[in-house]
């Protein structure tokens, strides 16, 4: 077998393995704290045979791991169990809102990707003046503060004063396109500042690593111009650590959303997974926290397959 | 010590030292009480009220105060948690290896591969949030990210010769880890303990946004926007407030950060 080709099966296997365990990490955090489901619905005041007979009654008195295994297959076969607060199919609600955050994040991802890219090109080309140093003093900005704060000052300026955006994402399945667009147009732009700092800072140290090398020089000294350099020379080389980077990001961005989407009242996973810990609605807060943290968990193994197939000296073993 | 201190040190520096003054004198500086209700609601700035009032009329300079206290009292102690638990567990895994290293390594791998966001709210689902519980949940949230660096610093220095003669001197865990490891791995830990500080403001922050941070009554900066962000439609700026502080807040532990990194590097030749 080619051994880049065992390289990623071993690191599919391995993520598999990573999933598994998240997932009983996620499912066993709820256990061993205090308080269940049944002690959620009757509250503090239930005597101790109320709790049993419920608990009975709901299978929560069966070993935990019995419950894990149930809970695990529930979710990869899309029966995730009813709420506790309204008792509606999980599954329903995921489904309805996990297209509204990926519709966000879809949005965010492609205009934060190309637009870091292109930043950290322009702040190698004019490394330490005054390009470089506004880019890199606007990214330092937005890393200081919480992407709660980032929205609410986009809200006060862009929504408030100038009337360019609604400040509430109020999205429904018939408006065309565009109407769309313009209700998570601020969504969107939090989103983007938000991992555009990470993500062109990151961008900007990949590419200086590689501008350090000698066959750059060596195309320095043909007389090529700057950005045929770069473009020509450096940034192939650097595909491999960008990627990554872009990876990276795209996987930060599952946090942001989840904090982006309360602030604007968006209908998106993010929203239903904050209001479930408030009612401490213990199996949507399960549901929702495990496909979270897969979805990140998923974005780094990719990052990690890519950098391994981008990887020339992996690809052509000697 | 504080010759040739570079200008953005010194900004650093008062910045922080005046964040942190007014969080331990907060009763003595703020103008009024924490829940006084002493004017309008969204009251502009003024004599009296400086910052103006918040959503039910209460001093907006008091709550800031009160609500830097809050937040940079949570944030350090959490700070401290996760320093203490992440850099024993990391040097003791590098000294020690074998199979505690191999566990704890594991476990940290795990649970660096969940957002600490989400691990955050799923523990939230079960646990009341007071004020401890929020300290102790951020601060081994965040040990692990200590334990990487500590484990990897000390991998390091343990296999210097002062370490093997100490360990044939017959020098028992306790001194080859405070007295051998711990001070040559302290300056990138000191700097990392800055970043780590600002994390936790933020962290402490969203989760108070979220509400199931800092519960009422208590005031901190996160819980400020929460109360106050309906008036940022009618063009009321008070919900900004909190911004500005956790900006200028990070930028300057930052700043400090940056220069005790460059001043004990170079005191030691650049090793970082």
């Amino acid at each position: 077998m080619h051994p880049i080709l065992t390289l990623v099966v071993q690191r599919l296997a391995l993520g598999i393995l990573l999933l598994i365990a998240a997932s009983a990490l996620i499912f066993g955090l709820t256990e061993i704290l205090p308080g269940d489901a049944a002690q959620a619905i009757l509250g503090q005041a239930a005597t101790e045979e109320n709790l049993a007979n419920l608990r009975a009654e709901m299978g929560l008195d069966r070993p935990a791991l019995t419950r894990y295994f149930e809970w695990l297959g529930g979710i990869l076969t899309g029966d995730m169990g009813n709420a506790l607060t309204n008792k509606l199919p999980i599954a329903d609600q995921i489904g309805k809102r996990m297209s509204y955050t990926l519709f966000l994040s879809f949005w965010a991802a492609l205009i934060s990707v190309p637009l870091a890219i292109l930043l950290g090109l322009i702040a190698v080309r004019y490394q330490n003046r005054w390009p470089d140093k506004l880019i890199s003093g606007v990214t330092l900005a937005s890393i200081s503060l919480p992407e709660f704060m980032i929205a609410y000052i986009l809200v006060f300026f862009f929504a408030v004063k100038l009337f360019w955006a609604p400040s509430f994402a109020n999205i429904s399945p018939g408006m065309p396109l565009l109407e769309q667009l313009h209700a998570i147009s601020l969504p969107v732009a939090v989103l983007t500042l938000v991992v555009l700092a990470h993500m062109m800072r990151m961008t900007r140290a990949a590419i200086l690593n590689v501008m350090q090398s000698a066959y750059i020089e060596t195309a320095e000294l043909k007389g090529l111009t700057t950005f045929t350099v770069i473009y020509r020379h450096a940034f192939p080389n650097a595909i491999a650590p960008i990627v990554t980077v872009v990876m990276l990001n795209l996987a930060y961005l599952v946090v942001g959303v989840v904090v982006v989407e309360v602030v604007f009242a968006y209908p998106g996973m993010g929203q239903y997974l904050v209001d479930a810990v408030v009612k401490r609605d213990v199996p949507v807060v399960l549901a929702c926290g495990v496909i979270f943290a897969a979805v990140y968990i998923v974005l780094n193994i990719i990052a990690d397959l890519v950098s391994i197939l981008a990887n020339p000296r992996l690809r052509h073993p000697k | 010590m504080l010759k040739n201190l570079p200008l953005s040190a010194a900004i650093g520096l008062s910045f922080t030292a005046i964040y942190f003054l007014a969080a331990i004198f907060a009763p003595v500086i703020a103008p009024y009480g924490m829940a006084d209700v002493v004017g309008d609601v969204w009251e502009p700035s003024s004599a009296e009220h400086l910052l103006g009032t918040d959503q039910i009329g209460r001093d907006l300079l008091t709550r800031m105060i009160y609500g830097g206290r809050t937040t940079i009292w949570i944030a350090t102690l959490a700070t401290i948690l996760s320093f203490t638990t992440g850099s024993v567990l990391g040097f003791l895994a590098a000294v020690t290896g074998g199979w505690f290293d191999q566990v704890m390594s594991r476990f940290v791998d795990l649970m660096m591969a969940i957002p600490s966001l989400i691990l955050a709210l799923v523990i939230l689902s079960s646990i009341e949030a007071t004020v401890i519980t929020l300290i102790i949940l951020m601060g081994l949230l965040d040990a692990t990210r200590v334990y990487r660096l500590a484990r990897a610093v000390a991998v390091d220095i343990s296999v210097m010769d002062y370490v093997e003669a100490a360990k044939l001197r017959g020098e028992k865990l306790g001194w080859i880890i405070f007295r051998e490891i711990l001070p040559n791995a302290l300056s990138p830990l000191v700097a990392e303990m800055g970043l780590r500080f600002i994390f936790m403001v933020l962290f402490i922050s969203t989760l108070s946004f979220l509400g199931i941070g800092v519960q009422p009554p208590l005031a901190d900066w996160g819980g400020i926007v929460k109360e106050n962000k309906e008036g940022i439609n009618f063009g009321i700026g008070a919900a900004l407030y909190p911004a500005i502080a956790i900006a200028t807040l990070a930028i300057s532990v930052n700043l400090v950060a940056d220069w005790i990194l460059n001043r004990t590097t170079s005191l030691k030749g650049g090793r970082g």
